[in-house]
């Protein structure tokens, strides 16, 4: 009896049942797997929001998502990297002014008493001002500007390097630090760079548009220009310099963009 | 008498089925960033035929102010595309399989008479093994587009880290051109492709998700079998 039952089991499926057998199994998987794909889709879409900090408006796993490929990324930089330069010919005559951000909404700024306020440690807060700025030597850069939308424009601005700012004035003690900070005079707009971005040799603290004095909107008397960073971290008029070891409070990572948002 | 045939292997289909939904959310995110420079179309004489989007667009799939939302989505899910790519072309390599995707010499005068054939205009079709000559062309064409979408995604994510890799493409702002004009070829090419698998039937869907198909032979002698093939072989596609 028992021999004969095993033999039944064993007899060998038709073409149709296989034909069966295989669909109900593959389908069933898809389905399986399709499903769960789905509920993974809905958890990432209906994830909570971040805790409001240095960086702000994201969902937790797209922003700890974000962190990690800007440190995959970083892997990557180099200050021996350089943006690509163009003939001043090629430069905007009138470029673009997207946002004022701490410049339209300060209506007590009065350019003629700027100066520039460097804050540090244990220490009184020094002043500069922009003759003093001016005395270093002058370096001049015409790339391709690129905004966070999407948009890009040949640019041409002139001031002194970063670098060279911070070694004249003696700051490089200060400048070991991870990060430098940068506010505007009212404090409406701010950023937060990383050290090899502010030492990157084209980084500039830019008082001169195409050959001129920078205007009011583009971020007189002195901006930034940091052509390894998108758009929102090239501040315009700036009033404060800070430096620490943890990230300075950024403007744009406060409404969901990546902190680094290096190029 | 009905036979299984095998068709498609495991890691084509994973990796077919993994694309589609990756895909699909990187043009929705893609949408978000494209958004907030929305500068491209096509005009012929300063007339504009098509505005890459009209206002209802992103009204209808609530596209508008969602940038920084679809950088955080787009710099996730590039990872999975880039991954499920790799997965797909190391397998088709390594397996020897490319030689039933890649076009050979006579794909390109075959294609044509395979569209004739899609357009009824002709009623047979050149014999072929798992893709036909036009399938040939368009599924490796569609490889060569996902590499072109990791490329120029790269030129204009890290324009001055992968600097060489943005003046292959034709500088910044050229980069970010092409990687829009590639994502509008996935759409035309996901149009075609799902009237294509319509058409095509049950039999030549099952495959992609169960890997086999069915086939009808004759218990004859063996020449008969090879010629049956042959003419069972020209239904398929999709």
């Amino acid at each position: 009896m028992k021999t004969q039952q095993k033999k039944k089991v064993k007899a060998p499926l038709t073409v149709e049942q296989k034909i069966n057998r295989r669909s109900f199994i593959s389908f069933g998987a898809f389905a399986a797997l399709g499903g769960g794909a789905f509920a993974g889709w809905k958890w990432l879409l209906n994830a909570p929001e971040e805790t409001a900090g240095i960086t702000a408006g994201t969902r937790t796993p797209l922003r700890r998502a974000l962190n990690k490929t800007e440190l995959f990324f970083r892997n990557f930089f180099s200050n021996g990297h350089l943006v690509k330069t163009y003939p001043v010919e090629e430069a905007a005559k009138s470029p673009r002014v997207n946002s004022l951000i701490g410049i339209e909404d300060d209506e007590d700024f009065d350019i003629t008493a700027w100066k520039l306020k460097v804050k540090l440690q244990n220490q009184k807060n020094r002043f500069i001002t922009i003759e003093e700025i001016k005395a270093l030597p002058r370096t001049e850069i015409v790339y391709d500007f690129k905004c966070v939308e999407g948009w890009d424009e040949i640019q041409h601005w002139a001031g002194v390097k970063l670098s060279d700012f911070l070694t004249h004035f003696k700051l490089e003690t200060e400048a070991s630090k991870q990060y430098m900070g940068l506010e505007t005079p009212n404090g409406a707009y701010y950023v937060g760079l990383e050290r090899e971005s502010i030492l990157h040799p084209q980084t500039l603290l830019a008082y001169e548009m195409n050959g001129k004095a920078i205007s009011t909107e583009h971020g007189a008397p002195l901006r930034l220009i940091v052509p390894v960073k998108y758009g929102i971290k090239n501040l315009k008029r700036i009033g404060t310099m800070s430096f620490s070891n943890s990230r300075p409070r950024d403007y744009w990572a406060e409404q969901g963009y990546d902190y680094y948002s290096g190029l | 008498m009905k036979v299984i045939k095998e068709k498609h292997a495991f890691l084509m289909r994973w990796t077919h089925w993994v694309n589609f939904p990756v895909l699909a959310i990187m043009i929705w995110s893609g949408l978000f960033i494209y958004w907030a420079n929305d500068a491209y179309g096509i005009s012929i004489f300063n007339f504009t035929l098509i505005k890459f989007f009209p206002e209802w667009f992103y009204d209808y799939f609530h596209i508008s102010a969602r940038l920084a939302e679809g950088m955080a989505f787009h710099f996730l899910f590039m990872w999975f595309f880039f991954i499920n790519g790799m997965l797909y072309i190391s397998y088709t390599v390594f397996s020897g399989s490319w030689r039933e995707l890649l076009p050979n010499k006579n794909s390109f005068k075959e294609a044509w008479l395979v569209l004739l054939h899609d357009l009824h205009l002709r009623k047979t079709i050149p014999p072929q093994k798992k893709y036909n000559a036009a399938q040939r062309i368009a599924y490796t064409a569609i490889i060569l587009m996902g590499m072109g979408s990791v490329i120029t995604g790269l030129a204009i994510y890290k324009p001055v880290q992968f600097y060489w890799i943005c003046w292959l493409c034709g500088g910044y702002h050229f980069a970010r051109i092409l990687h829009f004009a590639l994502t509008i070829g996935y759409v035309l090419f996901f149009l075609i492709h799902i009237v294509q698998v319509i058409l095509a039937g049950w039999n030549n869907f099952r495959a992609v998700v169960a890997g086999f198909e069915v086939v009808e032979e004759q218990p004859q002698s063996e020449q008969l079998i090879i010629e049956e093939n042959h003419e069972n072989a020209t239904e398929k596609e999709g």
